[in-house]
């Protein structure tokens, strides 16, 4: 596993994208937010399986935090519906503070393990809560291939 | 803004793949600067924004204005007329409770109207084509013929639900979402579509809306209730018909009250079942979880009791929108704007999503468009609904339907069918839906369709069954 990209930095200014893997919900558990664990095939070669599984157990713990429904939800909840629901001009809810966490979380995991080995993830928020969008990138050391025919050829691996 | 360079091959075979070649960055013609566009601007459902983004709102907010309209004026002349004379009789906590009620139903009537009901974002093309490659791969099928509906099950709590893959926003919808063809997205926990609050009721809403229908039942009877206080306590001194001289206002008060207390309480009841069986008004009419279904059909939602499945409604946590209305459209160009957490970098993705968004709308827009020219329930629907809708509700039994209908307006044939469907249901008879009892024909019906099913036709009759309310394919 070649380690070209040094940080997360220089792996933003050179974009070529071999393709993108994505990590689909899982439902087993009802509605709340959870990711499957299934390790990709497409990222064998790039990221060891624990590593990976590891990340995404960690985000479904913590959307789990964010949507537990106990004492402090309830509290929350109560004095919102007290006050008319304005409270929430005021305050940031319990969900948002999480989502903030999770995107640090995710920040630092980009930056230590993903882009040393040429992935990249996406916060889920920013696709619709549906899905952890893995970006593969190609080698910087294989030659010549346009982003185009990678996108192409990627999608022709599968 | 919709480039229809990329839509003009897709015009010419009915299904076809998404292309995601123009998502890479070598590829975009757009090198000009435009300025910077919030989201809103390009949303591509069909709803309303004002304040910059800041309230959503439904295409059609006629309904809503009324709504207004009834209780600003009905408010306003008990406290002018009725609280004056209350407050020196009896007490003035008469006024301050109304006050407290009036501001608290104007709180959470801006509340479900202003605020994102759960919409889910469109797929990018990346999601989309990914999606289709693993759909093809499951059917085998090449490109250029309408696929077969594309369902996935998923074992919820022991119980198999379906979930059913949306041609408008390219997505695997989530289980109890449902697609509103009236704003023309996916909306998480969709519950229904009202238009008497000019907005789709769903999983970040339905709270603000139960609350605001409940509050409004208590002040409906409450200002009742005083005004009849105010002409008894009118008429003891002066006889009845000096007292309604006297007081013309109370007279309009109570004929408005007297209407909307049947459907408002009764809409409530029925709400307030709901949220203790943990089910959406979606799943209630379709009878999901009824025992009717099977021996082993049950909510695989519900938390088992009355009082955790309310609290879980109503105090649960409040998810935040996943739309963005306020943040800005990325610019077309591929070079990563300053890092956040490495999200920003498919700027061509944003419009580009549009774009592969906006064309399954085109292809469809003709059939969308055939449809809602006989939606607006206030002419097509016959029976309780039509009768309905102008005011609060009709002296109907205290039942829950006019408004049900009324709230989803797109209900032409089952009228009839949901009549004896829903009574006034108390909590205690929460956990089996004694609904479902005497009814019959609605499921009867779903049956029907379900044997009518064609799949060469599955886009308009997607668009068709999920009029807000009711999918009748039950694919």
């Amino acid at each position: 596993m070649a380690t070209e990209f040094h940080n997360l930095q220089e792996l933003r200014q050179s974009p070529s994208l071999a393709t993108k893997v994505f990590i689909q919900r899982d439902y087993s558990e009802g509605t709340v937010c959870r990711f499957q664990i299934k390790f990709p095939s497409e990222l064998g070669s790039r990221i060891e399986r624990t590593l990976f599984e590891d990340t995404v157990k960690t985000l479904n713990t913590y959307y789990a935090e964010a949507e537990k429904v106990g004492g402090q939800s309830y509290m929350e909840g109560c004095l919102a519906c007290a006050t008319a629901y304005f409270i929430f001009f005021c305050m940031e809810t319990r969900y948002e503070k999480v989502l903030k966490k999770i995107s640090g979380y995710i920040q630092e995991q980009n930056e230590k393990i993903y882009a040393p080995r040429g992935l990249l993830l996406t916060d889920p928020v920013e696709r619709g809560m549906r899905v952890i969008e893995v970006s593969v990138f190609e080698d910087r050391g294989s030659s010549g291939s346009s982003p185009s025919s990678n996108v192409s050829s990627g999608i022709s691996q599968r | 803004m919709l480039q229809l360079g990329v839509a003009e091959p897709m015009r010419e075979c009915e299904y076809s793949q998404i292309s995601t070649r123009s998502s890479t960055p070598m590829e975009t013609p757009y090198k000009k600067r435009t300025p910077k566009k919030r989201k809103w601007q390009a949303f591509p459902g069909r709803n309303k924004f004002y304040c910059n983004g800041r309230i959503m709102m439904a295409r059609q907010t006629g309904v809503f204005y009324l709504t207004l309209v009834l209780i600003l004026i009905t408010s306003g002349l008990f406290f002018t007329f009725d609280c004056p004379f209350l407050s020196v009789q009896l007490t003035p906590a008469i006024p301050v409770i109304g006050g407290v009620l009036f501001v608290f139903v104007l709180g959470t009537l801006f509340r479900t109207s202003f605020s994102d009901p759960g919409v889910l974002p469109r797929a990018t093309p990346d999601e989309a084509a990914d999606l289709e490659r693993q759909i093809d791969v499951a059917n085998g099928s090449s490109s250029g013929y309408r696929p077969p509906p594309r369902t996935k099950e998923v074992v919820i709590n022991g119980q198999t639900v379906k979930l059913k893959y949306c041609f408008t926003c390219k997505i695997f919808r989530p289980p109890r979402a449902s697609h509103c063809s009236l704003c023309d997205n996916c909306v998480e926990r969709f519950d229904h579509h009202c238009p008497w609050v000019g907005n789709c009721v769903g999983k970040r809403n339905y709270r603000f809306f139960y609350m605001f229908i409940l509050s409004l039942s208590f002040l409906t009877i409450f200002i009742f209730a005083f005004v009849i206080t105010h002409v008894i306590l009118r008429s003891h001194r002066q006889g009845f018909l000096n007292a309604l001289k006297d007081t013309p206002a109370s007279v309009l008060e109570v004929v408005v009250c007297f209407f909307s207390v049947w459907s408002i309480v009764g809409l409530s009841g029925f709400h307030t079942y709901l949220i203790s069986s943990n089910q959406t008004t979606n799943e209630d009419i379709k009878g999901s979880w009824s025992s009717k279904r099977g021996k082993d059909n049950y909510n695989p939602y519900s938390h088992g009791n009355i009082f955790t499945n309310c609290c879980a409604a109503l105090c649960g946590p409040l998810p935040p929108s996943l739309i963005d209305r306020r943040g800005f459209v990325q610019s077309d160009t591929p070079q990563p704007t300053p890092p956040t957490n490495g999200i920003t970098m498919y700027g061509s993705t944003q419009s580009q999503s549009h774009m592969a968004a906006a064309t399954p709308l085109m292809q469809s827009e003709p059939v969308i468009l055939t449809d809602e020219a006989s939606l607006p329930g206030r002419t097509s629907l016959g029976g309780p609904c039509s009768g309905a809708l102008p005011l609060g509700g009709q002296p109907t039994p205290p039942t829950s339907t006019p408004n049900l209908s009324c709230d989803n307006g797109m209900l032409p044939t089952r009228n009839d069918h949901s009549e004896a469907h829903h009574h006034f249901l108390t909590p205690e008879e929460a956990p089996s839906p004694p609904g479902m009892l005497p009814c019959g024909s609605p499921l009867g019906h779903s049956h029907t369709i379900q044997g009518f099913y064609n799949p060469a036709s599955q886009d308009s009759l997607h668009e068709d069954s999920v009029r807000g309310l009711v999918k009748l394919s039950s694919v």
